[in-house]
């Protein structure tokens, strides 16, 4: 297949968070956790795979500090309530884990690194209803990229990345890729270019 | 993976590891007050009993409803052209219906591998017991449930654990599985039974073979009784019920010659009695009933990797894994 | 009656030379004939060979007409190179009285593409309890010689003894199939590594074996002649190759499929490899080809065995025995036999025309290939390859183990006593004699 030449050749992508700016975000929003939940008494971090829970461990950590005591922190995996499963094979499951007490009339705080049709977080609400009734839900996301396709909205947003579809957004986060940054590219360019997105592609967040 | 689950044969270490893990994320769900999943909404799935079997497709049953399928129960007993409609027809008539899958239990060896290998249905193929040939999801209840006590954490294998599978080898789907899967795990497997409940050219396949039960019993991990039939007695296979529980029955006596760790299994169901004691059946050390539980997260997982995906003509054999990093590790 | 003149044929694949048919006898045979002929043949690159004679054919009628006919299986037979067939007693109702085999040889010789030599039953319904009308078959216009349950096993040593014994006065033989029953009960396929791994019910060798052994020992006692049937072990062989040596007037066919294939093939569960005697080991099928090349094993007879897709489209354990061989027996022996070098065409003339039909007692048939003789006769181009392809075959059933298979040779024409049934591969448009 050849690739039709058009005006604008895909760009690389380029840096907009650095490690320094994704740090001082997470100690920002453990803050507004703490100041609208009053103390942060009930609130139950669930991070959601995969960047989410590195995410949720780096919040839980400020929010330790801030209020002062250790803050119950889980995991979720979406994979089962997935409205595209059938788009590919059978994904690998990540482990879900839910803190001891549970999330009955709790403040959940969903926690995920990108923010973008909805569809994950909609996933995720369903999955936690199954899982128990929290209180209220709640939704924590570094990036916010817009192209909702789906009645949902963030409650605390790290970055509002206004991006086009044909971008695509990376986040990298040392846990899994070596270092904290995010990145803003053309889509095509990963397809186009040898040296892909990064030389190691995680997900690019596609419109799901 | 393939798309058909007919044989332990087919199975990587990589795709009975990916089973194992996922069945292992999946038993989290009995514990939950909602156990049930939206995964397979819309799938239907027949189970094709040929051959009664209310424990297998009970479990079969619970699995397919955790995820959600639209669940059709095709009881068909016996001899399907003797007595009636053919196997062919049957099979047409579900993928008429639009079966996602077929769980089939026949009393023919083969008969999965026959609709497998055929077109007359397009959707998965599960084998839940053919004859005496196979019983895959069994033998992944087994690897799930020696993993749990003798390796436990997902990843792991069976590396250098010792398998050993006592009893009516020759008649014995559960014994043709466990062999392939565990050894693929990586587990040393040995067969005891009387030489005429072993089959012809067994000393090609991949396990020991031991007469004397007690020369086995210090050297074992996990220790597996399979179903003795009565009926077998008239056959010749061996002399009489007493001196078969003398000889490889498994009784207090003999379990304290196992290694502390040890367990004892059984697919189930018990002949208590015959090739088991009741002190063996009812003790902490025997797993017959946490195989039961094992069953279904087993079964969900091999549900959910075989029809929650994409369907491909054959699907090929490593996209589940590598389509996604964080899996790929 | 039409005369050919059949030009630079190898006979038995010897120099080129031309043959002239006419009057249903071999007029002249040599080179550069000027006779003229209502037809001409060339005969450039094809062997010619004596009419081939089946000692083991299931044409299924009466009974199972939807399987075969005598005349679908005829055609089968001709267009295989055969002009004569032995068509086995288990029929419905058994050939086990001379009304039956009458029957039979009639509706052959109405068909009029081959021969029809129908085997008389040994026992009263296949049943191995009470001899039946052997001296009765033997004298009816069918002159039955070749008696046979075969598809069960003359088990009991007495009724055996007897049978043996009996046919003595009417030059008759007994053709076992050797199958110890209360060892094959149940029994699936070949009993080895790949039942066991298959979970299919085992066949041992030793149910043949031992049948085998004890018919010998029988023979020698009673000073009778015995054949056996579908040998497929390589026990067997040793056994039948002792009882010649100790001079015994034993003989012994195979058939194509167990010349080829192995249990295998059988890992697949297709019921298409489903065969009574099983399919064996590679180490069989070896010393199956070294018999048949050395004489031990005097004949290759098809089983020819059609059954209706439904009997073969279905599991494993409820499909019929059997597949289907008249059309593609040649092939396999070219391809297993000669193009292996173990046999020439000489030796396949032998095998599959001069000894069976000596066997079987049939006068005019597997004779030689010279002048006066009634000319049966077989085209074959051992250049032919092509794919075997069930649907251009012309016995009713299609259940062969070959399809898509690249086999060599090709039955060109065949001719039963003069009169073209197969001519250019294709049947002739109605069978020749009445």
């Amino acid at each position: 297949m050849t690739t039709p030449i058009s005006a604008s050749a895909p760009r690389p992508p380029h840096q907009v968070l650095d490690a320094g700016d994704i740090t001082r975000i997470v100690t920002r929003i453990a803050h507004e956790i703490v100041e609208r939940a009053k103390g942060a008494d009930d609130v139950v971090l669930l991070g959601i795979h995969t960047r989410g829970v590195h995410l949720a461990r780096r919040l839980q950590a400020r929010l330790n500090q801030v209020a002062g005591r250790e803050i119950p922190l889980g995991t979720l995996d979406i994979t089962m309530y997935r409205d595209d499963l059938r788009l590919k094979p059978a994904r690998a499951l990540e482990h879900t884990e839910i803190p001891a007490e549970g999330i009955d009339g709790k403040l959940v705080i969903l926690v995920d690194d990108v923010l973008f049709s909805g569809r994950t977080i909609r996933a995720a609400l369903d999955a936690l209803s199954d899982i128990g009734r929290p209180r209220a839900v709640q939704l924590a996301v570094l990036v916010d990229r817009g192209h909702r396709e789906l009645p949902i909205r963030a409650d605390y947003v790290g970055k509002n990345l206004p991006t086009s579809l044909r971008e695509a957004v990376q986040v990298q986060l040392a846990d899994t890729d070596g270092r904290d940054a995010v990145l803003v590219g053309d889509r095509d360019y990963a397809a186009r270019s040898s040296q892909a997105l990064a030389a190691q592609p995680s997900d690019p967040h596609l419109p799901e | 993976m393939k798309r058909h689950l007919v044989s332990t044969a087919d199975l990587s270490r990589d795709d009975a590891l990916l089973i194992l893990d996922t069945a292992e994320e999946l038993a989290h769900l009995s514990g939950r007050s909602v156990k049930k999943l939206p995964t397979l909404r819309g799938r239907t799935v027949v189970n094709l009993f040929f051959e009664d079997s209310t424990r297998t497709k009970t479990s079969f049953e619970v699995a397919e409803k955790r995820l959600s399928a639209d669940v059709i129960n095709f009881s068909a007993k016996g001899s399907s052209v003797s007595k009636g409609e053919s196997l062919k027809d049957t099979a047409l008539t579900l993928q008429a219906m639009g079966a996602d899958a077929v769980v089939i239990r026949h009393h023919a060896s083969g008969a999965p591998a026959r609709l497998a290998g055929s077109d007359w249905l397009h959707g998965s193929v599960i084998n839940a017991g053919d004859g005496t040939h196979e019983h895959p999801t069994q033998a992944l209840l087994d690897a799930f449930t020696i993993r749990r006590h003798l390796n436990p954490g997902t990843g792991h294998d069976l590396a250098g654990r010792r398998v050993a599978i006592v009893g009516d080898v020759l008649h014995s789907r559960v014994a043709r599985s466990n062999v392939h899967l565990l050894t693929t795990l990586g587990a040393e497997v040995t067969f005891v039974a009387p030489p005429t409940l072993l089959p012809i050219g067994i000393e090609n396949w991949p396990c020991q073979v031991s007469y004397d039960l007690d020369a086995v019993l210090p050297k074992t991990d996990a220790l597996m009784m399979l179903r003795v039939q009565r009926e077998r007695m008239n056959a010749a296979f061996f002399p009489t019920e007493r001196e078969y529980s003398r000889r490889y029955g498994m009784n207090g006596i003999r379990m304290a010659q196992l290694p502390e760790h040890a367990i004892v299994m059984h697919p189930g169901p018990m002949v208590r009695g015959m090739e088991i004691t009741a002190e063996v059946a009812d003790s902490p050390r025997c797993t017959a009933v946490e195989q039961v539980a094992n069953g279904v997260s087993v079964r969900m997982a091999v549900l959910y990797l075989l029809l929650g995906g994409a369907v491909f003509a054959d699907a090929p054999a490593d996209a589940s894994r590598t389509d996604s990093p964080e899996a790929a590790k | 009656m039409t005369s050919y003149l059949i030009r630079n044929v190898q006979i038995l694949g010897g120099a080129p030379q031309d043959i002239l048919i006419a009057d249903g006898v071999f007029r002249e045979i040599g080179t550069g004939l000027t006779a003229e002929a209502d037809i001409d043949i060339d005969g450039h690159g094809l062997i010619a060979l004596p009419g081939l004679v089946d000692l083991h054919t299931h044409l299924r009628e009466p009974g199972r007409e939807d399987a075969e006919t005598v005349l679908t299986g005829t055609q089968a037979a001709a267009k295989g190179g055969y002009t004569a067939v032995h068509a086995m007693a288990n029929t419905f109702p058994v050939a086990d009285t001379a009304g039956v085999v009458e029957q039979v040889w009639r509706l052959g010789q109405e068909s009029g593409y081959c021969d029809v030599q129908p085997v008389g039953a040994v026992t009263v319904g296949l049943e191995g309890k009470k001899l039946a009308e052997l001296g009765a078959m033997h004298d009816s216009a069918a002159g039955v010689r070749v008696f046979s349950d075969d598809g069960k096993c003359v088990d009991d040593a007495v009724i055996m003894r007897r049978a043996l014994e009996y046919v003595k006065a009417f030059d008759g033989v007994v053709a076992q199939h050797a199958q110890e029953p209360r060892l094959t009960e149940g029994a699936q396929m070949n009993e080895g590594q790949v039942s066991g791994e298959l979970g299919l019910g085992g066949w041992p060798a030793v149910a043949e074996e031992a049948i085998i052994a004890r018919d010998v020992l029988l023979a020698a006692h009673v000073g009778s002649r015995l054949h056996v049937c579908h040998l497929s072990t390589a026990g067997s062989v040793e056994i039948v190759r002792w009882a010649k040596a100790k001079g015994w007037d034993v003989t012994a066919e195979v058939t194509p499929h167990h010349l080829l294939l192995t249990d295998e093939l059988v890992r697949s569960y297709d019921p298409v490899y489903k065969v009574n005697p099983p399919l064996r080991t590679a180490a069989d099928v070896e010393a199956l080809r070294a018999a048949l090349a050395d004489g031990t094993i005097d004949a290759v007879a098809t089983d020819h065995a059609p059954h209706p897709a439904e009997d073969k489209d279905c599991e494993w354990a409820v499909a019929a025995m059997g597949m289907v061989g008249l059309e593609t027996a040649l092939s396999v022996v070219q391809q297993t036999m000669v193009d292996t070098g173990l046999l020439n065409w000489e030796g396949v003339a032998d095998r599959m025309s001069h000894r069976p039909a000596r066997i079987g007692r049939l006068t005019g048939h597997g004779r030689p290939v010279s002048v006066g003789e009634p000319a049966n006769l077989v085209l074959f181009d051992p250049a032919y390859r092509g794919l075997v392809d069930p649907d251009s075959f012309a016995t009713r059933s299609r259940n062969t183990p070959y399809r898509g298979l690249d086999l060599p040779g090709r039955v060109h024409a065949t001719f039963l006593r003069g009169t073209a049934t197969v001519l250019a591969g294709e049947l002739a448009e109605q069978g020749g004699l009445k």
